[in-house]
């Protein structure tokens, strides 16, 4: 049986990278006493899958991971025995039963939300909306992309499906997600800032995801975003 | 969530932030308007070692048991991190709070190395607190030291506002009580301290002075009170089954050295090794009961939900209900999917089954330590592993599959000779002849074994039957550890044998701090003062400096390292008695020097002496006393 989980990372655990998350939770279902399944093999491993990566600062209300199980009594009871189990800043937010067939969190993902805001005071940026509409009306927004090996150029445009500012003065988007075309908020936004002509450094702002996504369209449809969540 | 101590800005730019926000599952927050001693627990080196260390979990939870304690934990930051904390003049803090270490009650620093000597001054300074205990004012904390190196505090005497000579357990509540009884008193620092000297354990050391004769040597202590102890007898747990033990153990979030639960099986040693120094302060053996430790492993595992548990002592092998304590385990870690790490067994068939049964054969190795390479001189060590038992552990390994094998010497042990170095070769060819004979053609796994011998230099540590041994020069250690090659490179099968030896320079420093007085201080102080910090990560030791600092002090590395000490002469630490008399040391010494050696506890009491805490094995109905 497998079993969805989306749960919360916010506060001092943002700190906390993507592997020590992994560990985190390996030792939380053993404290909770949940009934993991585990692979074969000499050094067997509770069957667990992420869905996307969280970088180290980031704060989230969507992330998930898949399960497997041998046994459950109901998903409010492991929510239940789980959050007994958390540390501040660490908390399940729901549990699904996931139909046999679904595909893996990781496999999954296409989007991902984000809501961006100024750690103090507000975004030091006049008419903000208009100039993300501005700058979303772009044909392309290129992004030059170093990594230890190359230079790429990339397109973010494609990948912003959209962005947008909100009444509490907070930027937020919907961007890919996908292990192909993956985009950072950060890159939007550092994009977006030479677009307004400001200079606000990262450790300045806090981003936050929001939600992740699957894409429930058919080949040549338009995107379907559906919450990891509501699938199964 | 309490606020952090660092910024967002400063933690998003150091290696490892988790390191410094707390938070930790089974970490212990209370209201501080509740609790009247507020606690910093340090161990003087990087959150990954310390929070792998077992002591600081036990006093911990004992210390946060009680409702009017609140104990936090302090590491020392990491270079990245330290040099930021000096540019902003960042106070350091508790993790658990996040309020600075300078505000508390008491600095508990746990000294478990004297490579780590350094280090406390980084923590001292990094908290704003002055270094010498004479420069520290009321509102400071009480700086106490603990652990194996306050067996000889002297060379750090001066940083200490007092050392707890002894195992944790006993006198905590009594120190507190008295504090908290002076501070409602209205008494001072010094009231306290005064006070303070007077619990059994504590030794205040700015009480007492050191008086020196012209050659150097010691002459004797004068003491500045009268009613306070002239020698100070460590502290001991007499049933170490009715004491505290953390069932609840911080979990981190980073990988750390020790990442699993850790159940202390015993304590001390029946072996008496002459070199050991753990061997000798933590006599006598006294035995956790078994059924007890069976609960704690469960209830350990369900608590921490790590996937390993180890046995700690200084040889479980020794651990009278070993069989049935693994049998336990081993099926109770079956169910749990948990692995069972046994470090310290001596290698025979039983524990090579149990090994078996729990590790992975093709990936793990053995390690045999044999300590020297020739019977003469393993007699001298009183190390009781004859080349016998190490062939025959080595073949039914090789039987049983196990490929790889380490080996642990020391060179520089007292009376050895360049045939002793020599049989480090010999041995370890030996060893893998026995591969080759013990496992078929057909049979042997990428057709090879691989044996890898390790050589560190030895250092004579205060109350072991070598506290009077000279030390070599570095010069004389490499040249040991070059002729330790050659011997493995002529060997017919050279090839399956890799050589590591330690680092000389650290060695030698090591000895200095280890059998130093109160001379030491200063050097350690200009040490730091010109950047020396984390000296025992080989990528920070500067020896240029230490050698330098010595210098500047005028002191002589020789005077502590390759002299000889008299029979007579009066050490730095004599006025601890950690219960094995001097007398028995003495005794040990010279039968070393004839290569005589001494039975252990259980087969025939030696009268070291620490009988008189009237526990342990010293009154065991199967131990030789009766």
């Amino acid at each position: 049986m497998k079993v969805r989980i989306r749960f919360a990372k916010y506060g001092v655990m943002k700190f906390i990278g993507h592997l020590d998350t992994m560990r985190f939770f390996q030792k939380a279902l053993r404290r909770a006493e949940i009934d993991v399944k585990y692979s074969e093999g000499f050094s067997p491993h509770q069957i667990m899958s992420f869905a996307a990566p969280l970088g180290v600062g980031i704060e989230s209300f969507g992330e998930y991971m898949d399960i497997e199980l041998c046994s459950m009594t109901s998903p409010e009871d492991m929510k239940r025995s789980l959050n007994q189990v958390m540390v501040e800043g660490l908390e399940i937010l729901s549990v699904t039963i996931l139909p046999d067939h679904a595909k893996n969190a990781m496999a999954s993902v296409a989007a991902a939300s984000y809501r961006l805001h100024m750690k103090e005071g507000a975004f030091p940026v006049e008419d903000l909306c208009g100039k993300i509409r501005a700058f979303y009306e772009q044909e392309a927004i290129f992004y030059t992309k170093e990594t230890k090996k190359s230079v790429i150029e990339l397109d973010l445009k494609q990948g912003i499906y959209e962005i947008n500012s909100d009444t509490d003065g907070s930027v937020r988007m919907l961007v890919n997600a996908s292990s192909s075309g993956n985009i950072k908020p950060s890159m939007v936004f550092e994009k977006f800032c030479q677009f307004a002509g400001v200079e606000i450094p990262a450790p300045a702002y806090q981003v936050v995801r929001l939600e992740t996504y699957t894409d429930l369209a058919g080949e040549g449809e338009a995107h379907r975003f559906v919450p990891l969540a509501e699938v199964g | 969530m309490n606020q952090l101590a660092l910024s967002d800005e400063i933690l998003m730019q150091v290696e490892k932030p988790a390191r410094y926000i707390g938070n930790e599952v089974n970490s212990v927050i209370k209201d501080k308007a509740k609790t009247a001693v507020r606690f910093a627990m340090c161990f003087p080196d990087v959150y990954e070692i310390g929070m792998s260390h077992l002591g600081i979990q036990i006093l911990y939870s004992m210390l946060n048991e009680w409702e009017d304690v609140w104990c936090e934990r302090v590491y020392s930051p990491w270079v990245d991190l330290d040099a930021i904390m000096r540019r902003e003049s960042i106070p350091l803090f508790g993790l658990e709070s996040q309020e600075p270490v300078r505000d508390m009650d008491f600095l508990g620093i746990t000294i478990q190395y004297e490579m780590c000597y350094t280090n406390i001054l980084q923590v001292l300074e990094l908290s704003q607190i002055p270094l010498l205990s004479e420069d520290r004012g009321e509102d400071m904390p009480i700086v106490i030291g603990g652990g194996p190196c306050t067996y000889n505090p002297e060379p750090i005497a001066a940083f200490f506002d007092l050392f707890y000579i002894g195992e944790g357990e006993t006198q905590y509540r009594p120190l507190f009580d008295w504090y908290l009884e002076n501070r409602s008193q209205g008494g001072t620092r010094q009231d306290f301290l005064r006070g303070a000297a007077k619990i059994p354990g504590i030794y205040v050391p700015q009480f007492y002075e050191e008086l020196y004769n012209e050659d150097g040597t010691i002459r004797g202590r004068r003491k500045r009170y009268d009613d306070i102890p002239d020698v100070i007898l460590k502290e001991i747990a007499t049933d170490v089954t009715a004491i505290p033990y953390p069932m609840k153990p911080v979990v981190p979030f980073i990988k750390v050295t020790q990442d699993r639960v850790t159940l202390e099986i015993q304590r001390g040693c029946i072996r008496g090794c002459r070199f050991c120094q753990a061997g000798q302060l933590y006599r006598p053996v006294r035995e956790r009961d078994v059924d007890q430790l069976k609960e704690y492993a469960v209830e350990m595992l369900k608590n921490t939900g790590h996937e390993e548990i180890s046995l700690s002592s200084l040889s479980s092998s020794d651990y009278s209900r070993l069989d049935e304590l693994l049998d336990f385990l081993i099926a109770e870690c079956g169910q749990r999917h948990t692995n069972i790490s046994l470090p310290s067994l001596r290698i025979d068939s039983v524990s090579l089954d149990v090994m078996g049964k729990v590790q992975d054969v093709k990936k793990s190795s053995l390690t045999f330590a044999p300590e020297a390479g020739s019977q003469r001189l393993r007699d001298v060590i009183n190390k009781g592993l004859t080349e016998d038992d190490i062939l025959r552990g080595a073949t039914l390994a090789f039987q049983g599959g196990w490929t790889r094998v380490k080996l642990y010497f020391m060179l520089g042990l007292p009376t050895e000779t360049e045939e002793d170095i020599l049989g480090i070769g010999d041995l370890s060819n030996k060893i893998a002849a026995a591969f080759f004979e013990a496992v078929p053609k057909d049979k042997r796994v990428n057709g090879k074994v691989q044996i890898v011998t390790s050589t560190s230099f030895f250092i004579p540590k205060p109350f072991t039957p070598f506290q009077w041994a000279p030390m070599c020069t570095k010069e004389e250690f490499l040249d040991k550890a070059h002729l330790t090659k050659q011997g493995i490179m002529s060997q017919l099968n050279q090839k399956s044998i890799k050589y590591n030896w330690h680092e000389a320079d650290v060695s030698v420093l090591e000895g200095v701090l280890a059998r130093g007085d109160r001379r030491i201080a200063k050097v350690i102080k200009k040490a730091y003062e010109k950047g020396c910090m984390f000296d025992s990560w080989s990528e920070y030791f500067h020896n240029d400096l230490w050698l330098d600092s010595f210098k500047e002090c005028g002191v002589d590395i020789g005077f502590y390292t390759t002299r000889e000490r008299a029979d007579d002469e009066i050490f730095p630490w004599d006025f601890l008695d950690c219960g094995v008399t001097r007398e028995f040391l003495l005794r040990e010494w010279k039968k070393a020097r004839e290569g005589t050696v001494s039975p252990n506890c259980k087969a025939q009491c030696q009268g070291c002496g620490a009988n008189r805490f009237g526990c342990g094995i010293c009154y065991d109905k199967d131990g030789a006393r009766g």
